[in-house]
Parts: structure tokens; sequence; C-alpha cells
């Protein structure tokens, strides 16, 4: 149990938190033949463009209603009728997500009412699927524009229905993911024979491979026609607490039931997942899981050693931070400092003393005295100065390579991420010296002098 | 107030473009009007961070919500040789309640806070949208700041709506005029004191240039803005002459200080071997005629013959490798002649350069420099950029890291000759990294392998049963 402090400052000091709108951008660049799009002003949009291209090394579709000084003050409804005219005539997608940003919730612009007038004069782009999700910056953080993207997505294009589809599996899942764990869950729903729809699937856009020909709009993703029939699914698995909302809007709309699992890094989570896959497909554990959890095992013995005791500062979104502070706690470190972007109601639940909704001031002022840091790239310079190791995890991480392909779900990705942690502890081993079992103070110096 | 700013920096009489314009198109400005769906690029924020967030030893504090700071900090290239505060992201990141009660006294507090914990020379407040929006006075808050803290803190009112990064660029050279420049005096003065306006340091390009000044003499009293100290930057309306770098992005800084404290300046570049010795040129010409000993011209000239011989000779080893390539230039205004001299000076064919930024007169000097039949691009969309790359027309791609995935993902060599790049290509030195860096991307042996199908795909794939 942890006390949930709010950092007090007037100042934040090296952001950890990154804005909503961008959440939702790139909840929307996993859907296929989508054109995200931030309603503000276009440097809201290219900053959360450089920032994907760092991370992913890849082109980032992401438009904006350019927002000039006249529509900033009287309303930037036609723009985005415009920029949708527009979208449509040079990149045509399917899809078009939109996030509105601080700059237009300031003046309130009531996106919703439009589009719908919109979509009434214009018949002819019947065809092309809208989605809106208010994003303010100057409220909430990254995952949870990513959250509410997700539910709009499934309040938006999934279609009521009563039927299911033996075998049929939706997968919600979280801003956390990484490409690989999702090509990972892929692969794991696939070994029981069912046949999952993964929502939003940034796997098949942002997995950084060579398309053969050039396309404007995201190269790959969740089909706007899976999206649709995600309702005739037997269950819905939802990832991270922040999918708790989409689940709950898809049980409302087609009734069948979600199970929410907080996190896929550990031995039990996953125990738990392959379980549930089993007795949804009737099939026994494959004998490659059956393996793989016994490799886990091994590790685990293997390396505990090293983390038991340890003392570790992270700074990460919510459901990372949870994932990585239990998984942690379980291999007998300590979690000694937690700071993270947003509220959750798994904060007060961590396994440490203390969560501060914070910045990396705030992570380096109470990191001193640990073994090892974790959190994105920016904490390279916090990293630093304090000399202690550091582990990138999260978004952006934009001074290594392949960001998108580590792995840390499933009994894999859990042994993987062991040993990456583990030789980081490891190398950092303090050695003894002379002067490391020093008596008590005083003692200690008289000794000296006798001997001078 | 900002209008009048805005309409101001839009009727530069130092800027060629805005020279050539009737009086009508002269008041709306050289923003284009942006197209809803159809628009990239950075906003006048933006551009006003990159101008002056090379300056190391000032916090620089962004009033606004969480999206302008936390998306966009450390994310430029531009180095320091002392302190590394301005590498530090700092903001109020303002809340709902900000918005509806305004956010002045939480941006008092924050420059509190920073004064408080780092104590640094200055600090400098950006403004954004929202508070803009909102009515937040942040130069009324920075001027009870200053008061109340005793120490110089700057508005930068450049919001994102107003328009685009260049114009963030000048709006930044305002705010350094209204309320830094000339507001110190240094210790001492020498003839050889210059500025230099409009040079980031990027990747420390700065430093490949700053060992010939020293070399001669001419001392960099202070550097507008790459690796700039805050009290140089207030004391340098004391220099004798000025080079303006990169374009037309300062060009009111150069302009104005010259009407100001009389102080001439030149255009110059420091990319390519003969703009780089043009430019020492200019630099010692200006200073002798400010009362420098005129020998300096002379030790200037013996300097350039050195450095030239060396660059050349180290070139050399390139020019067979490199002779009849073809190159694609993707850049903006000053950078597309300069960098195309450089190219053809070692051999290279630059088969298309854009010059969407460019004036008139940088077309001009484009067409002197390639040809009357040159292929200029005024505004190539990423589909063709591509076409033209996959049909092989290029063998390889010079342009900023918007494009970059365009040329690698049509497996064509690429390099990154924007503000984000990592290598450092400016004077002698930069031109050599330069050329290296591209025989180094033409030869990497991964093209060979990458352009060849997978062997399933082809009728010789080889019969391993057989």
């Amino acid at each position: 149990m942890a006390i949930v402090t709010v950092s007090h400052k007037a100042c934040t000091v090296n952001p950890l938190k990154m804005s909503q709108p961008i959440g939702g951008a790139l909840a929307f660049l996993g859907l296929a033949q989508c054109m995200p799009m931030l309603h503000g002003s276009q440097g809201c949009t290219a900053f959360g463009l450089v920032l994907f291209v760092r991370h992913f090394r890849e082109t980032i579709p992401l438009q904006t209603t350019a927002m000039n000084e006249v529509a900033t003050v009287l309303g930037g409804l036609d723009n985005i009728g415009n920029a949708i005219l527009n979208i449509q005539k040079r990149a045509n997608p399917r899809i078009i997500g939109i996030c509105s940003t601080g700059v237009t919730e300031t003046k309130g612009d009531d996106v919703d009412g439009y589009l719908k007038t919109f979509q009434a004069a214009h018949p002819e782009l019947g065809d092309l699927a809208v989605v809106y999700v208010s994003t303010p910056d100057f409220k909430d953080a990254f995952q949870d524009g990513w959250s509410k993207a997700v539910r709009n997505m499934v309040d938006t294009l999934v279609e009521p229905t009563a039927a299911r589809v033996a075998g049929q599996v939706n997968f919600l899942l979280g801003s956390h993911l990484t490409v690989a764990d999702i090509e990972e869950l892929r692969e794991m729903a696939a070994a029981f024979g069912l046949h999952g729809t993964f929502l939003p699937d940034i796997s098949g856009s942002l997995d950084g491979h060579i398309p053969d020909d050039f396309s404007p709009n995201t190269l790959g993703g969740t089909g706007l026609d899976e999206i649709r029939a995600m309702g005739e699914a037997e269950l819905t698995i939802a990832i991270g607490e922040q999918m708790r909302p989409a689940a709950e809007a898809l049980a409302r709309k087609s009734g069948q039931p979600y199970i929410l699992l907080e996190r896929l890094t550990g031995l039990e989570p996953n125990d738990q997942l392959l379980d549930c896959l089993a007795q949804l497909s009737g099939t026994p554990v494959p004998e490659k899981y059956r393996r793989q959890r016994s490799q886990l095992m091994d590790a685990m013995l293997d390396g505990h050693f090293y983390f038991g005791g340890k003392r570790i500062a992270i700074g990460a979104e919510p459901d990372l931070l949870w994932t990585l502070a239990t998984w942690l706690t379980e291999m007998g470190a300590v979690v000694a400092t937690a700071i993270t972007t947003t509220q959750s109601p798994l904060l007060e639940h961590m396994a440490c003393q203390e969560v501060v909704i914070g910045d990396l001031e705030d992570l380096e002022a109470r990191a001193a005295d640990c073994d090892l840091l974790i959190t994105h790239s920016h904490g390279r310079q916090a990293a630093e100065r304090l000399g202690i190791p550091f582990l990138r995890m999260g978004l952006p991480i934009f001074d290594r390579l392949g960001a998108a392909h580590r792995l840390t779900v499933g009994y894999r990705g859990t042994r993987d991420l062991l040993f990456e942690v583990g030789n980081l502890l490891m190398a950092n081993a303090h050695e003894h010296h002379p002067e490391s079992w020093p008596l008590p103070g005083g003692d200690h110096a008289r000794s000296q002098i006798a001997v001078g | 107030m900002l209008q009048n700013k805005i309409q101001e920096v839009f009727n530069e009489p130092g800027c060629a473009k805005n020279q050539t314009k009737s009086d009508k198109d002269r008041k709306k400005g050289c923003t284009k009007q942006l197209q809803p769906g159809a628009a990239a690029g950075g906003c006048a924020f933006d551009g006003a961070k990159i101008a002056l967030q090379p300056i190391t030893d000032v916090a620089h504090l962004v009033h606004g919500p969480i999206a302008c700071e936390g998306n966009s900090w450390d994310n430029r290239g531009s180095k320091s040789s002392g302190s590394r505060l301005y590498r530090t992201g700092f903001t109020t990141d303002i809340n709902e309640l900000d918005v509806v009660y305004g956010g002045e006294k939480h941006l008092f507090r924050s420059i509190k806070e920073i004064i408080d914990k780092y104590d640094p020379p200055a600090v400098f407040v950006y403004q954004t949208c929202v508070p803009a929006m909102i009515g937040d006075d942040i130069e009324a808050v920075c001027k009870a700041a200053s008061a109340k803290f005793a120490k110089p803190v700057i508005p930068i009112n450049a919001p994102g709506f107003v328009g685009a990064k260049n114009l963030g660029n000048k709006l930044a050279g305002e705010a350094l005029l209204d309320y830094v420049i000339g507001t110190e005096e240094p210790e001492s003065t020498t003839p050889y004191d210059i500025n230099i306006i409009g040079e980031y340091n990027l990747s420390g390009e700065l430093w490949q240039v700053k060992p010939l000044l020293d070399h001669l003499g001419i001392r960099i009293l202070a550097c507008i803005s790459g690796d700039a100290k805050y009290h140089e930057i207030a004391q340098s309306h004391r220099a004798r002459a000025a080079m303006m770098v990169c374009s037309k992005a300062m060009i009111n800084i150069a302009r104005k200080m010259e009407e100001r404290y009389q102080i001439p300046f030149f255009e110059g570049s420091f990319y390519g071997i003969s703009d780089t010795s043009e430019s020492l040129r200019a630099i010692s010409r200006l200073l002798v005629e400010r009362g420098a000993p005129a020998q300096l011209r002379e030790r200037t000239e013996a300097l350039i013959q050195r450095e030239e011989a060396r660059a050349w000779e180290r070139l050399a080893a390139y020019k067979p490798r490199l002779r009849g390539k073809r190159v694609l230039l993707i850049t903006g205004g000053v950078k597309s002649w300069s960098v195309v001299a450089a190219l053809q000076e070692v051999g290279l064919e630059v088969v298309g350069t854009s010059v969407k930024k460019s004036t008139a007169e940088d077309k001009e000097r484009i067409k002197e420099i390639m040809g009357e039949d040159a292929h200029m691009i005024d505004d190539m969309t990423p589909r063709e950029m591509y076409k033209m790359l996959s049909e092989a027309q290029a063998d390889i791609m010079l342009s900023g890291g918007r494009s970059q995935f365009v040329a690698l993902k049509a497996k064509v060599p690429w390099l990154d000759i924007n503000q984000e790049r990592h290598h450092a290509y400016a004077g002698y030195e930069g031109m050599v990294d330069l050329v290296r860096e591209i025989d180094k991307a033409l030869y990497n042996p991964i093209w060979s392998q990458l352009r060849k199908a997978a062997p399933w795909d082809t009728r010789e794939a080889a019969q391993w049963l057989s």
C-alpha cells in the first residue's frame, strides 16, 4: 500500500509526462489505413510527430487542423471540416482519428456536434469513419489520451450484436505494450487455435518494416472491419488498468464478458493468461509454453541473488510503473522511489511507501541512494549526474535502437527482462576495499593516530 | 502589441524576398496561409525556442500545458562548452484551474522556484497558445519578477498560433533586441571583436570554425545563440562587425544592431570550402574597415591558402569514388546553394535541389552554380520523392529528418543535413566530414544486400536438394 502524493511545485522540471492528445494519436496510429489528426496549432502536431519519429524511427502520419490566430479566437470547427476534406482528397484513408488539444479546448469547440452536421452535409464521405476524442493538454497525461481514444473507437465503430463466433477473442492493449509484446500475444492466441483481434495494433504499423509501396496513411494495424466485428468475440482480454473503460464500453455494447490483466510481466500473471486461453479454447497449454515457464523459473533462481534488497527508482506512467514495481518486488528488490504522471486506481496499491505524481527532478532527488534508475530516455541526464545504472523503459526511447522490439510480456519476455536488469545490477555490484568495514566513528580515527 | 511586432518583422527591409513584394503582399506577411489537413512544420513557439535555447546558462521556462515542453524537450543537438542548464526542461505545466482562473501567479511562483534552486543569470519565459488565449500577461509577470528578484526575466512572446517556425525565430530575435542586447558592458573590447548571428552550434559546428578565428586573433564577442552565455549576448552591442549565418532567420537582429549600434554585417555561410574562405575574408575586411590593423587581411589570406590546401588534399582521396554520383538535395533557403557548391567541388552531380524556402536571389545563385537547366524543386510530396528514389534517379538523398524514411524505405542512402543531425559539417573540417559521411553512406555494404530479392522470389533460386 502506498501513499499517493502530488508534487506541489509550481514549476515542473524535466517533465516525465507527455500530453494526452499525442497518447490518443498513438492509439490511432495502431489502426489500419488511418490518418490521426490533432485539432490544434500546427506545433501541437509537429512536436508529437518528432517525438514518435525519434522513438519508432518510422514515418509518422499525423495531421493538424492548423489553427491560426483568427480560428483560435473565433473557433476552429470549419478547420476540422476543411481538414477532413483535404485529407480525404490527398490520402484517402478509411479512418480519421481526431484528438482535441489545449488550444481548441480552451475555446471549447463542440466537435461532436459539428461532426454530426458535417457528416450529414457530406454524404459522399459515407465510407470514411471519423472517431473524435476530447483530450485537452492541460488535463491528465499520455496514457489517459490513449485510454480515451480506444474507448471512443469502441463506442464509435463497434457494431452492437448478440452473435458470437467460437474461438474469437478481443485483446485491448494498453499504451505501455510494445510491438514485440503484441506479436507475442498474437502468437500465444494462435497457439491455442484462437483468433484474436488486437486493438490498437501498432505491431502492424510501427514495427519497422519495408512496405512495397508508399502510403501516406498508417501502414497496418487493426482493420476497420475487424473493429466493427469485435462485438462477436466470446471474450475480451484487457491488458493494463487503462483499458478498463474500453472493455466496459465493449461489454455495454455487445454484452460479452471481459477479464482485465493488470500486467503480463512475471510468472503468475502469465499463468493466468495461459490458463484463461486454455479454458476458452479447450486446448491444453502447449509444450512450448510449459518449457518457457520452466526457463523463466530457472532464470528467477539464477537471478534472484542480484535483485535481493536492491533499491530501485522508477519513473513511468501508471500501468508501466505497476508492471515494473510489482515484478521487481516479486524478485526481491525494493521500489524505493516511484514517480508517475497521472492518477490511476492502481497507485495506492503499489508495492512501495509513496507514489508521487511528479517529474524527473522529483525522481532524481529521491534516487541518490538507489542501485538502478528506470525511466524513459529523458532520464539519462539524471542517471549520469547520480552515477547510477540506467534502464530505459517507456516512451520515448530515442537514444537506443529497437525500442519497438523490446519484449517484456510472457514467460520469455519476463526472462529476457530479468537478464537485462540482473546484468545491470551485477555489473554495478560494489567492490570491497580496505575501508569497507570501518569501526564506529572515533575508534577508527584513534587507531590511525596511534599507528602514525 | 504582439500584432505590431509581427507586422514589424514582416516588414523587414533587410530581407530581399520582402523587398520584391508589393505593399499589399508585404502586409500579409511571409507566412503562407496554412491548409488544415495538409500542413507540416513547427509553430512560432517552436521557432522561438530553437532560436534561443542554445543560450546555455539561461533557464528556459515554457508557460503552457505539458504538450509544449513535455513532448519536445531535450531534442536538439546544440552543444555547450560550459553550463548544461539549457538542457533542463522547465514548464509551468498549467492545469484546468489555471485555464479558468488565469496562470499568472503560477508563472510567477515558477520563476521564483527556478531562481531559488538554480540561480541562473537570467530566466527566459516562453508564451504559448493557451495562456495567450486566456490573457496571461507574461510581459507584466516578467517585469514584476525582474524587479522582485533583481534578475533579468525575459518574456518571449511567440505563441504557436501566430504563425510558423520562421516567424518564431524572428520574434525571439526581437525579444533579445528589446530586453537583452546592450544591457551590459563588456570588461574590455578589442578591434577584433565580432558577433556571429544565426549560428546554433549544432553538433558543435561553431567549434569547427572557432579555431580559424582564434588563429587570426579574432574574438567571438557573442554567438547568437550557439554556445552563448547570457552576459555575452547582453554585451554583444560592442562588437566591431557581425556575420549573419543561416538564411534570413535572424536578419532582424543583424540589421537592427547595425542601425542601433553601427555594427556592419554581411551574410555568409560556413558550409563548403569556398564559402568558408569567403566568410573569413568578409570578416577580416569588415574588421579592418572598422579600424583593425590592415595586416589582418594578409594573415587571413595566408590561413585560407593553408587550410584550403589541407582540405583539398584530404578530399582528393574521395574524388574518384564520388565522381558522377547523383545527389538529391532537399533542404531550405541559403543552405541549398552553399551545399550545392560544396558538393560539386568534389565531383558529385546534384540532380535536384529544393527551393521552397529560397529567395529569388538564392535561386539566381543556384542557377549560377548549377547552370540554367538546374532542377529546382519547389515543393515535392513524399510520394513523388519516393517515386524518384525508387526509380533510381538519384544515388543518395541529403535532407532533414522528416523525409529520412522516404529514402530509406526506397533503399536509397540518406544523410541528415538538418538541425537534428549528429555530425558537424561547418568550415573546412566540416566539408571533409560531410564528404566522408556521403562516401560512407554510398559505399556501405548493406545496399547491395537489401536490393537483392529473396531467393524464393527469383527464378535463379539455388536447388538445395538436387
